[in-house]
This record gives structure tokens, sequence and C-alpha cells, in this order.
């Protein structure tokens, strides 16, 4: 099913009218790249897509990159088109990351990550845990102690049930020594929602990316107890869970996949163009500005982390009954 | 007031020559994307949002503020028109509305729209200026139980608005609960009703729906009409193409009700633009003097719920602008853009950019004017639309809705989808059973099912949680009266009088 989207029609239509009007006769054809976000406009696959598009253009990597939009389902509807439509065309490159993991596991997706070439991640975000300010909870050991005392009775508040806030929310409730299925948590769609119940006290903690609560923590509404990034990270708004005790490391990556079936020297070509990018100074500035980080990993280190990653967010949506075994 | 000294200095930056400019094309550009169903507001900010960066913040985002108000207000020119809602929140304005057109009334039809929408948009501006501080702290303590209770106060009130029989309406109102079921439960992310279609598994989207049955299955119904000429007849324009002193003076007072409505259930998170629509629907049909026009063409079916669409869009702003929560698609990626020039919505953005938010509200009032400036005049060329002869209208509407659904999601199930519903319509049609309760199971099933299942599991499991909260217990007892006040008075031989104020 190939469905024609808005932007491939403008692109059809002002291909139509470059030929027309006499167009250039040079054969050889633009160094290009299509990049699909499978997510509708606005979120951050999509972000991410257009950064790219952004920086790959004005570093003059590549001539020209398109970026399409194929939204639903996690992504899963995303990365069954591409795998498709893009097969063997060493100029398609498709946005991916965590949530599409859990997607893929949860919807039984017929195409999972397997069926597309792994190029590299590029960005990640930590997961912090925040309580309102007015709350009981003054620390993550006290977080730990009501965890323990009565799982059911802490509310958690986040994003999509399965995705990674739901899954950073089982984590820490095994690592305080509660029982991780029993963990109480209550998905909202949008950060919006979410912020409202964590920022009114309705929900005992809140769970989401670090940015998210970031000014909500400097203006004194919501504490912080910890963020799920390695030891000795810097430029938070406080400190990390390893360095109070409670080692868990996760953050909400995003990564580029290139279309199956193309060569080695193809897949190579890819890699350094995205890496080429990836090392840009307009690239780190852009990051800066949407306070992502960079944690560009490509080649067989990417490859062995993502097997890890499939695993480790298999093993906790097993064990929440979100995935039958 | 020293409120108004900063808004004089926000003026001052609206009306600089650029802004304006960016005004103009946001409104533009706004009321175009409004028209199409399926292209909403939120995509086309997030589409422009590359653009605009290495532009002024203050420009783009009162260019956003146009697009945001635009789209509202363009969703009810299709609506009253063509009976084809190009957003969610023009839905109820199309029971109405395309009575009215169709009746040759489209012309005060759109007017009324046009200037509630104004009067609303402004009104609600100002409250927006003076209160939005202490409304965004009232609007966060507002809980899941006391959503639910505002969610079932509508549910009773517009159900019962509907159709001739209550059976028939209530037969309608499962249809759309059941419809609103489809897809990705969002509590537990487990899949329903999606029958392994994973273009099903995001849910119905409310726009598709409308349009097919409303749109599709009316062209249907047409079609099946032919030589039967006296149904369905649409006369362009009979009477006076703008309000008369009587279309004025039963316009005025549901311009403010939707206004009360409308802007703070818009400042609540989880509030959103329909409900507010539909609960100024009910309220309008209840108080209405001649409450037998409903269901045939009544303009306070129309002045209520477009006043309560654009109240609640600049209630939408509360909560973004003073806390940096964003409650509506657009609202998320309009806080995407103020990130992206390093501004921080929440209670600091009026300490440290006073002069980019005072703009902004500025900016939302020219923008309101600008609206009404570009549309009333273009009144009388919208209304010919309906001179087209009737089958070629038709199949243009046809095409019309068909492209703006594809549009959006650029699938072939979703087009799919279109005819079916339609053709589920076309049969409700013919067998006498309403629409639109419908759509507004479709739309009101889902919200109380999240949020009566979130308010029992912060409980803990205990039904109590939803008399506990005064608000949520309030809200119930409105919603228990309405629904067994009616047959008590009747058992107890009371007559309702009509309120003659």
């Amino acid at each position: 099913m190939t469905a024609l989207t808005r932007r491939e029609a403008v692109a059809l239509g002002t291909a139509i009218l470059t030929v027309a009007a006499g167009g250039s006769a040079g054969a050889q054809a633009p160094a290009e790249v299509k990049i699909m976000a499978p997510a509708a406009p606005g979120g951050g696959w999509d972000q991410t897509a257009r950064v790219m598009q952004g920086v790959l253009t004005s570093e003059r990597i590549v001539r020209s990159a398109q970026v399409t939009n194929v939204a639903g389902a996690g992504g899963t509807i995303g990365i069954a088109q591409f795998v498709n439509g893009a097969r063997g065309d060493p100029a398609a490159l498709m946005v991916s990351g965590f949530v599409m993991v859990g997607a893929i596991l949860m919807n039984k997706a017929p195409v999972t990550l397997e069926a597309v070439t792994p190029i590299a991640r590029l960005t990640g975000e930590w997961q912090a845990l925040v309580v309102a300010q007015n709350s009981p909870i003054k620390s993550v050991q006290d977080l730990a102690a009501a965890l323990k005392a009565d799982v059911a009775k802490v509310s958690w508040g986040g994003g999509s049930a399965g995705g990674v806030d739901h899954i950073t929310a089982a984590m820490f409730a095994g690592l305080a020594g509660a029982d991780g299925s029993k963990v109480n948590y209550i998905a909202h769609s949008g950060g919006g929602e979410a912020l409202a119940a964590i920022l009114s006290g309705r929900v005992t903690v809140g769970v989401g990316g670090g940015s998210e609560f970031e000014q909500h923590v400097k203006g004194r509404r919501m504490r912080w107890i910890g963020l799920t990034a390695p030891q000795g990270t810097s430029g938070l708004a406080g400190p990390t869970l390893a360095e109070q005790g409670f080692k868990l490391e996760l953050q909400n990556w995003r990564s580029i996949f290139a279309a199956p079936g193309i060569s080695a020297a193809q897949r190579a070509g890819l890699a350094e163009v995205v890496e080429k990018m990836a090392k840009s100074k307009a690239w780190a500035d852009q990051l800066a500005a949407k306070g992502w980080q960079d944690t560009y990993l490509a080649g067989d280190a990417f490859e062995s982390f993502l097997k890890e990653e499939i695993t480790r967010v298999s093993g906790v949506l097993r064990q929440l009954g979100l995935v039958s075994a | 007031m020293e409120t108004l000294g900063l808004l004089g200095g926000g003026l001052a930056i609206a009306v600089q020559p650029m802004n304006l400019l960016f005004a103009l094309v946001g409104v533009v550009l706004g009321t175009a994307v409004g028209v199409l169903p399926g292209i909403g507001p939120a995509m086309t900010v997030a589409l422009l949002l590359p653009i605009t960066f290495k532009m002024d913040p203050a420009g783009s985002l009162i260019m956003f503020a146009g697009i945001y108000y635009g789209g509202m207000y363009g969703g009810s020119t299709t609506s009253i028109l063509l009976n084809t809602p190009g957003e969610s929140a023009s839905i109820v304005t199309a029971l109405e509305g395309n009575r009215m057109a169709r009746a040759g009334r489209g012309g005060p039809a759109l007017a009324t729209a046009a200037i509630g929408s104004f009067v609303a948009g402004t009104i609600a501006t100002a409250l927006l200026t003076v209160f939005a501080p202490f409304l965004a702290e009232v609007a966060i303590a507002f809980g899941p139980e006391d959503y639910f209770a505002l969610m079932l106060v509508a549910l009773v009130t517009v159900s019962a608005t509907f159709g001739s029989s209550r059976l028939r309406g209530l037969t309608s109102l499962s249809i759309g609960l059941a419809l609103g079921l489809v897809g990705i439960d969002k509590l537990t992310g487990q899949a329903r009703l999606a029958f392994g279609i994973p273009d099903l598994l995001d849910g119905l989207e409310v726009t598709t729906v409308a349009v097919a049955m409303f749109a599709v299955g009316e062209a249907m119904a047409v079609a099946s009409q032919k030589g039967t000429a006296a149904q369905g007849h649409v006369e362009a324009i009979r009477g006076s193409l703008w309000m008369t002193k009587e279309d004025w003076k039963r316009s005025w007072k549901p311009w403010l009700r939707g206004t009360a409505l409308g802007f703070p259930i818009g400042a609540l998170p989880a509030g959103g633009a329909e409900v507010p629509t539909f609960l100024s629907y009910a309220t309008e049909k209840k108080l209405s003097k001649h409450p037998e026009e409903f269901g045939h063409g009544a303009i306070e079916g129309v002045a209520g719920p477009e006043a309560a669409n654009n109240a609640s869009a600049a209630g939408t702003l509360v909560p973004l602008l003073t806390l940096g929560i964003p409650t509506s698609a657009t609202a998320a990626i309009m806080l995407a853009g103020f990130q992206q020039y390093n501004l921080q919505p929440g209670p600091l953005l009026f300490v440290t950019s006073a002069d980019v938010v005072w703009g902004l509200i500025a900016s939302l009032f020219i923008a309101n004017a600008m609206l009404i400036v570009l549309n009333l005049p273009l009144v009388g060329l919208w209304v010919r639309l309906l001179s087209i002869p009737r089958h070629w209208l038709y199949g243009g509407i046809l095409v019309f809705a068909a492209v703006g659904v594809l549009a959006a999601k650029g699938s072939l199930v979703e087009l799919t989808l279109v005819l079916v519903l339609g053709l589920l319509a076309f049969g409700m049609r013919r067998f006498d059973y309403p629409i639109a309760p419908v759509v507004v199971g479709m739309i009101l099933g889902p919200m109380a099912e999240t949020q009566l299942r979130r308010a029992l599991q912060i409980a803990g499991g205990d039904p109590m949680v939803l008399v506990q909260s005064p608000i949520s217990a309030g809200l119930i007892a409105v919603a228990v009266l309405a629904l067994l006040g009616p047959l008590l008075w009747a058992r107890l031989g009371w007559r309702m009088k009509s309120d003659e104020d």
C-alpha cells in the first residue's frame, strides 16, 4: 500500500514543474536523502527528522533532504511502510527510538526493528522522577520506603501505558524492593495532563523526560527526586539516582535506521553522512536549543546496545503483563 | 492597573507593521486549514515551525496565535454551508447552522458565527489578561473525578436534546460509545476493537467520523431521492443576507453564555473545545423561547456553540502561558515554538519575557478583529456556494471530504472508513435515527471512561472518591437532576414552565 503524503505530492508537483520548465540537463542525481518520521508533525521523532533535514542541507552534507510523516500506533505503521516502500533504497532513512521498541511488542507488529538496517543512535533524554513541592515524600529514600510498604498506594503519573515512563516506574519499584509488576501507573496522553496531575499532588510521584520538569523544579513547584543517568552527568536541575544509591540507567533514545536490502557500501555511505551531521557544530547548537543530549553511538556498539534494549524492554513489559510471554 | 499598562506596551509591539503582517498571514492560513476537514491548526503550526526558526520570536508566535484562532473560525464555515465540520469543535455548529443554510439563512448563520467568535474571543482574551494566573491554580486542582462528573453532565444534558424519541437517541449514542472504544486503551495499552488492523490502533479520528456521518451520509441520502426534489431542498438566499434585528436579539445572550462555558472549560488541562460546545447547545435549547426550532435551524444553536468554541481557544492559553502546561495539540506545538526561542512558558514567563507575552495577548485581540474584517464581507460570496445545482454540490462535497481525509492521514483505511460510516449514517437517516449523538458519544465516551478509571485507580478502587470532592459531587447532582428531573415533574403532574424573564 503506497499512500501519497502531502509532502510527496508537493515534491512530485515540483518535479513535474521543473521538467516542464525545461529542467537542468544534468544527468547526475543530486546527493539527497529522504527521512521518514513515523509520527505526526510536531512530536519528538518529527522534530528529530526536521532538525536533521536542516543541518544536513545547511552544512552541505547532502544537497537536499525531504521529510515525510507516516503517523500511527507508536511508529509501527511507519516502519511497516518503510520496509515495504524503501527496500533497497540507499537514500532512505527512518527515525526511530525507545518508544518504538515497546510499541512493536505491545501491538504485536508484523514488522520489527530487525527488518531495518541500524545506522546510529543520535540523541537521548534521561528520565526524571519528581514529586509535588508539598509532598510528604522528600527524598528518593522516602519514595523507596513508601513503595516497599505498599506498592499499590504509590500512584505514578506519566505518559502512555507501556511507554518509557511506565517502564521507568516499574524498574524503579523493582530496585526499591517492591513488586514491579504491581506498580500503580496512571497513564496520561500528552505531557500537559500528566504535569497537572503531578503539580496538584494527585499522583504520588511523576515520571517523564528531565527537561519537562526542569522549570517547575526551578520554580519551586516540584521537588526533584532523581534522574536515570549515570553518576556525574552534568547540567541538570538535581542529582541522578545513581548518585543516591539506586543504579537505574535509562534514556529515551532516538536513532536513525536505513532501509533493508542495501549493500554494505551503501550502508557505510549513509553512516558517513549521519556521522558528519552528528559531529557538526550546527547539530550541537540545535540539540542545545532543544535540550536534547548528544548520545551518538554507531556501528557494532549501536547494534549491541539495540539488542540489549529490546531484551530489557520486553522483559519489563512481560513482567507488567502488557505483553504475553 | 499595571496590567493595562503592560497590555498597552504589548499593543505597541503587536501593531508594528511586520507583526500585523504576521497576524494577517496567520489568520488567513488558519482559516484556510480550518476549512479543510482533517488538516487542523496543530499540523499547520508544526509544519511551519522549522521555517520560523530564524524569525523574530514575537512575530512567529503572533502568527501561530492567528492560525489557532483562524482555524477555530474556519471550521465553522464548512460546517454551516456544507455540513462538513472542519474541526471537531465545530461539529455542533453544523447541527443548526446547516439547517439554517438550507433554509436560505446561511448569511445570518455565518454572521452570527463570525460575530459570536469575535465577541467570545475578545471577552475571553480580556479574561485571560486579568485572571490567567489565578485561574491556572484552580484549573490544575480539577482532578479526574471532577472531569468524569463534568463529562457525565455533558452526556446527560446533551443526549436529552436530540431526536424525537429517547430510545432512538440512546441507540445512536451507544453506537457512538462503541466507536469511541476502537483503538489502544489509554490506561493499559491494550488494543480494543481494532481487528488486527494497525491503522485502527490509534482509534478513529473524530473529524473523519463527523465528515462521514454528516456529509457523506447526507450525500447518499440525497442521491437516493432522485426525483423527489421536495426533500432536502436547498435554497441559497431567502430574506436578508445579514442578521435582522430579531437575529441580534436572539444571538447576544447565547454569545455571552457560550463564552462563560467555553473559557473556564478551555482553561482546564483536560477540558478541550468540544465539551463546552455540547453544553452550550444543550443550554440554549433549554433556555430558548423557540425550542421547537431546534433541529430546524435555530440561530441560538449556532451563536452559543461558536462562541464557546472560540472562548475555549483563549482558555487553552491560560495553563500554557502561566504553567507551561499544553492542553491541546496546538498548544503543545506552540510550547515547542516557545522553547525554540529559549522562552520557557511558566510562572516566570510573565517576568522574564513580559514583552513577548503581552505582545502575544495584544495580537490575539488584533487577530480577532482581523478575522471579522476578513470574514464578514465574504459571507455573501460563501453562501453563493449553495446556489450550485444539487448534484454538483453534493458531488463536490464528497470529493472535498475525501480529499480532506486523505490529506490528513494519507491512508486507504481512513478512506474506507469514511465510506463505511457514510453508509451507516445513510441507514440511520433512512430509519430516522439521529446522527449527532453518535459523534457526541464518540467524543465524550472515551474521555469519561479514562477519567473515571484514573480516579478509581488513584483512589485504590474506592468509588467514594466520586462524591468526596465537592466539585464532582455537585456536578453529579446536576447530572442526576437533569436525568430524573423531567420524569419526576411529569409524574407529579407539574408542567415545566418555559422561563419567561
